[in-house]
């Protein structure tokens, strides 16, 4: 019977943190940070500039390794499994936990190669089979009507918005099971800020979703669980109906009235 | 009111006096850049006021396409086309083997060396680029012929045509022109790779791909035109290099095979013009025309390169 519970815990709950410390040299940059993510959802991390936010993204996927001063203490599993043991693999481990960062940057390549560059990399070489994964990449990205005539051209011309589908597209590429973004919209105008929003909504079907950012309105709209930091502490964690609504936290309330940060 | 008159006074008086100094400054910088353009004028017309003759009377035909070399003989013949061929193959060849050690290098330096090392490293190639070109000669003499003679002496054992030369061959010279190219191939790309976002390789990265592939497949490639520019420079170095491989090469006019000694454009100009005469010496200034040729011709990528960037 307990197994059977923990079981589905585990099945529900995607990624996990438990007792996560991370050091930048002598920067205590997270301290004991326990967190449950939700499969199928979407996460958001909120807190003031500097709290940590992008920081606990990267440990997720083990980006902090490129680091060169960085000492993380604690667990971090990805279905009950602990991403930092030696037996993970790294390479295998990004492919599962995708990533967007905060600036579009596709590579200096055509907008094709661009989605097809993770597929490659994990060995997929049939031009049918990549052409396939491009379409469906970019439809599901919801770029593709807007590039389809234009494949071979240059990443490079795309524009602000269009680079950043043009990113998530390219994360999906590789079927990822988690996908991290940090702050995706923040270099965006409204309307595109809306199309990636919308993206993420539909998203929850097939990925699990962290996001990180500044803009409680879009946390309150997108996202189903709602994490506050606040120098390197979780302060609270809730479904974001919740915390939006009945902060248990008075430091919470004030950040979310944007009292301060 | 007498006042605000002569502080009036005082501020024309100062500005006309500025105006000048402006107006002679300006003089001056158009003078400084004008000197630049009258120089490369006046050498570019030398070099065709004197290249020229020799083509006229000998034929351009033969000049360049001639592999006889007898500038000295009964009946002279001036067919210059194994020097020009030795210049393209030995400064193909530097590339061949400069430049991937050198982009290595400029990889370790930018991605994967710790501070400290690469702050030894780095001084280190920077003092490459200071030694003499001589001493670069003299090395390869001293230590790079041997090494080649008995190579050589291996591999050509059996042979009955082939003639020994001690190790001063095209070889030689290729490799002490790719270590001469170094220092300016790693600066330039190590530029070049440090120029590239981050980012893009935590991209890269975060898509599941290796330190390996992300170098070769993402990181390269962005810093393509500024690798471009550095090998191109590098060309144009080991195409200019005189003093170092005309101690290495043999100096013999032969065409251009590896265990061959040869003579290239630069040194043919070195070991002749002390001596040549007539028709002979104004040969020389040919080979000197189509040397400033070539080294045109790289400029001219490399201009093309360069505007090429700016470019999104
Ligand atoms: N590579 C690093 N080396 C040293 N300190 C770092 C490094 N990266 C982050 N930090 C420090 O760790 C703390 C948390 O940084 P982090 O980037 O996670 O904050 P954040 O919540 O994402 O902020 P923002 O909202 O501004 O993006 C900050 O104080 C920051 O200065
Ligand atoms: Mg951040």
């Amino acid at each position: 019977m307990a197994g059977d519970k923990g079981q589905r815990r585990m099945t529900q709950c995607k990624m996990m943190t438990e007792k996560l410390n991370v050091y930048y040299g002598k920067r205590h940059a997270l301290k004991d940070v326990d967190i449950r993510i939700r499969s199928h959802a979407v996460t958001a991390l909120i807190g003031p500039s500097g709290c940590g936010k992008s920081t606990f993204l990267k440990t997720l996927n083990r980006m902090n390794d490129l680091v060169g001063n960085v000492r993380i203490e604690g667990q971090v599993y990805l279905d009950g499994e602990d991403i930092y043991s030696t037996r993970m693999d790294v390479t295998r481990l990004r492919k599962r936990v995708g990533m967007v960062f905060q600036q579009p940057n596709p590579f200096p390549m055509t907008i094709y190669d661009n989605i097809a560059y993770g597929p490659r990399i994990h060995g997929i070489k049939g031009k049918e089979q990549l052409d396939g994964i491009v379409e469906r990449s970019l439809r599901q990205a919801a770029i593709w009507e807007e590039v389809r005539e234009g494949l071979y051209k240059s990443a490079l011309g795309l524009s602000g918005g269009q680079k950043q589908r043009l990113c998530i597209a390219r994360a999906l590429a590789v079927e990822p099971e988690v996908l991290l973004m940090d702050e995706p919209t923040s270099a965006l105008d409204p309307v595109s800020t809306l199309k990636v929003e919308e993206l993420m909504t539909a998203f929850k079907q097939k990925y699990t979703i962290v996001i990180v950012t500044h803009n409680m309105q879009q946390a309150a709209r997108i996202s189903d669980d709602t994490v506050f930091f606040l120098e390197g502490e979780l302060v609270e964690s809730d479904t974001t109906a919740r915390l939006f609504s009945h902060p248990a936290d008075r430091r919470t309330r004030a950040y979310i009235n944007g009292r301060f940060g | 009111m007498c006042l605000k008159g002569s502080e009036s006074e005082y501020q024309r008086n100062r500005s006309s006096h500025a105006r000048g100094v402006e107006k002679a400054a300006e003089i001056l910088f158009g003078l400084c850049g004008m000197s630049a353009i009258l120089a490369v004028g006046s050498i570019t017309l030398y070099m065709i006021v004197n290249g020229i003759p020799a083509v006229l009377q000998v034929g351009w035909k033969e000049i360049l396409f001639s592999t006889v070399w007898m500038p000295t003989a009964k009946e002279p013949s001036f067919g210059i086309f194994s020097v020009i061929l030795t210049s393209i193959a030995g400064t193909f060849l530097a590339v061949l083997i400069g430049v991937p050690l050198a982009v290595l290098t400029a990889v370790f330096l930018s991605e994967v060396a710790p501070a400290h090392l690469a702050s030894i490293v780095r001084p280190a190639v920077e003092l490459l680029a200071g030694i003499p070109s001589v001493i670069y000669g003299v090395l390869g003499m001293m230590v790079l012929n041997p090494l080649m003679y008995r190579l050589e002496q291996w591999i050509f054992a059996d042979s009955e045509t082939h003639q020994f030369t001690g190790g001063a061959n095209l070889l030689s010279a290729a490799i002490v022109l790719a270590v001469m190219i170094l220092p300016t191939v790693i600066t330039i790309s190590e530029a070049a790779i440090r120029a590239v976002p981050p980012e893009l390789m935590a991209s890269s990265l975060a898509l599941g791909a290796s330190f390996v592939q992300t170098i070769f497949r993402v990181t390269l490639p962005a810093a393509k035109s500024g690798i471009l520019t550095a090998v191109v420079l590098g060309i144009g170095r080991a195409m200019g290099e005189a003093m170092a491989i005309s101690l290495v090469s043999g100096n013999s006019v032969n065409l251009p095979l590896p265990f061959m000694s040869v003579r290239f454009l630069t040194t043919a100009i070195v070991s002749e013009m002390g001596y040549a005469g007539g028709l002979h010496r104004q040969v020389l200034f040919t080979i000197g025309l189509v040397l400033f040729g070539f080294i045109m011709v790289i400029n001219l990528v490399l201009h093309r390169i360069l505007k090429g960037e700016g470019r999104p």
